[in-house]
């Protein structure tokens, strides 16, 4: 029988916090994280807002020794899959290396690194760089470092498709877990609040250029300007589902049931939104893999650009997929933290997860007024209710189209061990059944 | 040993292949330079190398235009880009597929590549920066297409709006194996019936200064500026590290039953696929070379083929003091004593190291050497390092025809890939 992939370990290191306890927190207190960009002076720059990791202590995560060979990027990818590996109860000294592997979505690599090692390059008379650039800017840096630090050996990768990555990550972890990987650490993060990288994803024109953190990322709104870029993501532990029963894991979250994976063959124009078409077909390969129809999907985690001719053809898409209305439910919480790219769709995933552990889904944030065609069944505040299958949507630049389908672990045969409603970590109960928190302050 | 048409689990072939390298643009040049034992290395010519180290490369003598790219295509794409679009061009033509809508649906992109547009962010940092001047930059006068090579999955996005493409789209970047890699992902969704053809293969232009200065700064390129042609020397005993390279290869990848059914000319079969990482060092190799070794037997395993059947193995072959004895050791560990009797070459002795790009174009070169029936050598080979002791073809192509060969690749990061093709005896060509 093909072996199941499960998620069993979630990590987060992003603007709603570090952890996935803080991660929670933030987004059902509809807390909002941008703010202005602090990493460097954004005075000169037409977009001044972004979403930083709080507080964020390198040292904490990583040693001392590997902090100057790496990226930020890389930093938040350490801290993340600590935090995955750690929920998961997974000591990988424990297990065979072969077994493990590394498969993560990157989009910039160590850009914040490289533009230092440009600057010496180019600024400086002796014409050299550093001897850890060749390992700490290319795309592959993360995956190579975690493959090391948690002697990681199986079949690992690294894949790149802007935004979507990080659902593709996760769809390649379930690949390999069904090719015999038992444990595979797969998302991303990203960290493209540096100056040459700000600049580069200005070139894009879809950054807002509000001052406002409440106004500035107002996906499907009336309002809406463009996003908000953001740093961060999420690391998940993917699993085989016998090999997680068999050592008895904490908990298993939910399986990874279904993934399509579609491109619009065509070049976005200036003002364009891309395909709803292959959009949609794209959630519709993912529902025909997990044999699954669009009634069966309770919660849509959409791809929210905030950028209004993307909205629309997102609206449209899920139209075409789920009927007139829509799925039964859209929320986005993008808005609270920014747009992480690949770290945000496996961010994403994370939220998922932790609504069908906790029974409750999460307040949609940043929508005041739907734009024409954008109103769809947004979640206005924090709603108790049993979430058994989400679909993660997500789309990355140019023309890349992901759907993942994500279904509430339940044991065969009855037996309820992880039901929905439980705390979603010790000592943080989160009870279903009781109001919970709005997404207050948000218009 | 060759495997039959049978029913079972879906199988991938290659019917298409295009090729930009150094020495040679399209496979035919490509193959005659590589089977004349021809090196493309040389003194930089893409700027000025003097401040550098490792002043040699072997690089693409590459006109867009003539090329046949459009000048809106040459605009907006990247050189790694161009060199993509070139070959997917050739590599299509060569298959003879004709993509209508339907088609379209069933057909993907997997590209790789290392370190993607790193060359555009250079010199437009250059000009941002005035020079290295200002930290924080100003955006308005760097091309409109900056945020093209800021993210490397363009060069997956180009190639699927070229030929409007609406199967899954995606760019591997695992550094020095990309290409192997990205290959062995499409081959993944071709057994897995995500697709039914892909369009895979890598592409990499990194002679640029950053690049350059990099491998300098950890010695893996080679000092040697004196005679660039003879620079790039793997498995001899006199080798002092590789000699950067640029191009790109793209394979059209089909399910076996679909390639049969339209009658399509077959190279060979996508026999088998593995990868491994070493979980050691970044850079730093194990000297018994046991990753490789599994990824080896894996991939031989999937192919259900002994080591003895093995009858060409292009080799990574990078010419750098560590790598050279970790993959000989590594094919001694995982084929035992058929790793003395099997020819093995390594192509970048003549073409370079193009960092991602070389797996497709290793791929590609395997290809060609089954349908062919000539394995390229290793030039520049003169003395035997005791450490290097198997059969690595030295300087002079053999007409050999293998009905099994293997490549293999490794990367920073600890990337350990290998890739198995075969000869398709019953559907032929």
């Amino acid at each position: 029988m093909t072996p199941r992939a499960v998620i069993t370990g979630v990590g987060v290191a992003a603007p709603s916090g570090v952890g996935a306890a803080a991660h929670w927190r933030t987004l059902l207190a509809g807390e909002r994280r941008i703010g202005p960009i602090t990493l460097f002076d954004p005075a000169g720059y037409a977009t001044r807002l972004g979403g930083e990791v709080p507080g964020f202590a390198v040292a904490s995560h990583v040693e001392g020794r590997l902090v100057v060979q790496t990226d930020r990027w890389t930093w938040l990818g350490f801290a993340a899959a600590q935090e995955a590996l750690d929920d998961a109860a997974i000591d990988p000294a424990t297990l065979d290396p072969y077994s493990m592997s590394v498969v993560l979505a990157s989009s910039s690599g160590g850009n914040q690194f490289g533009q230092g090692e440009l600057q010496r390059l180019w600024g400086r008379p002796d014409r050299t760089v550093g001897a850890y650039q060749s390992i700490a800017w290319f795309y592959a840096a993360s995956v190579g470092q975690l493959s090391i630090k948690h002697q990681m050996k199986g079949p690992s990768s690294v894949l790149a498709t802007e935004s979507a990555g990080g659902l593709d990550s996760l769809a390649h972890a379930a690949r390999a877990v069904r090719r015999g990987t038992r444990v595979v650490l797969a998302g991303g993060t990203e960290a493209p609040l540096g100056p040459y990288a700000l600049a580069c994803q200005q070139r894009s024109g879809w950054l807002s250029t509000q001052d406002d953190p409440a106004l500035a990322y107002r996906p499907f709104d009336t309002a809406a300007s463009g996003y908000v870029p953001g740093e961060g993501g999420a690391v998940l532990v993917v699993e085989n589902l016998e090999h997680a029963l068999g050592r008895g894991t904490p908990h298993i979250y939910a399986e990874i049931l279904g993934w399509g994976a579609s491109h619009d063959g065509e070049p976005t124009r200036r003002g364009g939104g891309g395909s709803a078409g292959q959009f949609a077909r794209a959630m519709r390969l993912a529902l025909d893999r997990a044999g699954l129809r669009p009634d069966d999907v309770d919660v849509v985690f959409p791809d929210a650009m905030g950028v209004p001719a993307y909205d629309t053809t997102e609206a449209r898409a899920l139209r075409q997929v789920f009927g007139a209305g829509g799925p039964a439910a859209v929320t986005t919480q993008k808005p609270l933290i920014g747009r992480l790219y690949q770290g945000g769709s496996a961010l994403d995933a994370v939220t998922a997860a932790l609504a069908m552990r906790a029974g409750v889904v999460p307040a949609n944030a940043g929508l005041d007024r739907p734009a024409q065609e954008c109103d769809l069944r947004f979640v206005p505040a924090a709603t108790p209710s049993t979430t058994d299958v989400a679909m993660v949507n997500a789309r990355g630049f140019d023309g890349f189209n992901t759907s993942l389908l994500l279904r509430r672990w339940q044991p065969a045969g009855g037996g309820a061990p992880m039901p929905a409603g439980q705390p979603v970590l010790a000592g943080q109960p989160v009870l279903a059944g009781q109001p919970v928190l709005a997404g207050q302050g948000e218009r | 040993m060759t495997r039959s048409v049978a029913a079972g689990p879906r199988r991938t072939v290659v019917t298409g292949v295009g090729v930009v390298a150094p020495g040679g643009i399209g496979r035919k040049n490509f193959w005659s330079c590589l089977t004349e034992g021809r090196t493309a290395t040389r003194r930089i010519s893409l700027f000025d190398p003097s401040p550098f180290r490792s002043q040699s490369a072997a690089e693409c003598d590459f006109d867009a235009e003539l090329a046949g790219l459009s000048p809106r295509q040459r605009r907006r794409a990247d050189r790694y880009v161009q060199f993509g679009l070139v070959c997917a061009a050739e590599a299509l033509e060569d298959s003879g597929l004709d993509l209508d809508e339907k088609a379209r649906e069933r057909t993907g992109v997997a590209m790789g590549t290392a370190v993607g547009g790193t060359m555009a962010l250079e010199s437009e940092y250059v000009v941002a920066s005035e020079h290295g001047r200002d930290w924080l930059v100003d955006p308005d006068c760097t091309t409109p297409f900056l945020y093209h090579a800021l993210m490397p999955s363009s060069l997956a996005a180009e190639l699927a709006c070229r030929y409007g493409t609406h199967g899954p789209a995606q760019v591997v970047s695992t550094g020095c194996t990309s290409g192997i890699d990205a290959i062995g992902y499409a081959h993944h969704l071709i057994q897995d019936d995500e697709a039914d053809v892909m369009i895979a293969g890598a592409s990499d232009s990194p002679i640029s200064p950053v690049t350059v200065a990099s491998f300098d700064a950890i010695k893996a390129t080679t000092p040697d500026n004196d005679d660039p042609a003879h620079a790039s020397r793997p498995f001899d005993r006199d080798r002092h590290g590789f000699v950067l390279g640029e191009g790109a290869a793209v394979l059209v990848l089909e399910e076996l039953g679909h390639a049969v059914r339209r009658g399509a000319r077959i190279y060979c079969e996508l026999a088998g696929y593995a990868t491994r990482g070493n979980a050691y060092h970044m850079t730093g190799l194990r000297p018994d070379g046991a990753e490789m070794a599994v990824s080896i037997m894996d991939a031989l395993d999937q192919a259900r083929l002994n080591p003895s059947d093995v009858e060409y193995i292009n080799a990574h072959g990078s010419g750098t003091r560590q790598n050279d004895r970790h993959e000989t050791a590594a094919y001694k560990h995982a084929l035992g004593s058929a790793a003395y009797q099997i020819p093995i070459s390594s192509i970048k002795s003549m073409i370079g190291h193009s960092l991602g790009a070389i797996g497709a174009l290793e791929m590609a070169a395997c290809a060609l050497a089954i349908d062919s029936g000539v394995i390229p050598p290793t030039a520049n080979w003169e003395n035997r390092d005791p450490e290097c002791d198997l059969d690595y073809t030295p300087n002079v192509a053999r007409e050999v025809a293998p009905r099994v060969a293997l490549s293999v690749g490794s990367g920073f990061g600890g990337f350990q890939s290998a890739m198995v093709f075969s000869r398709l005896a019953e559907v032929g060509r």
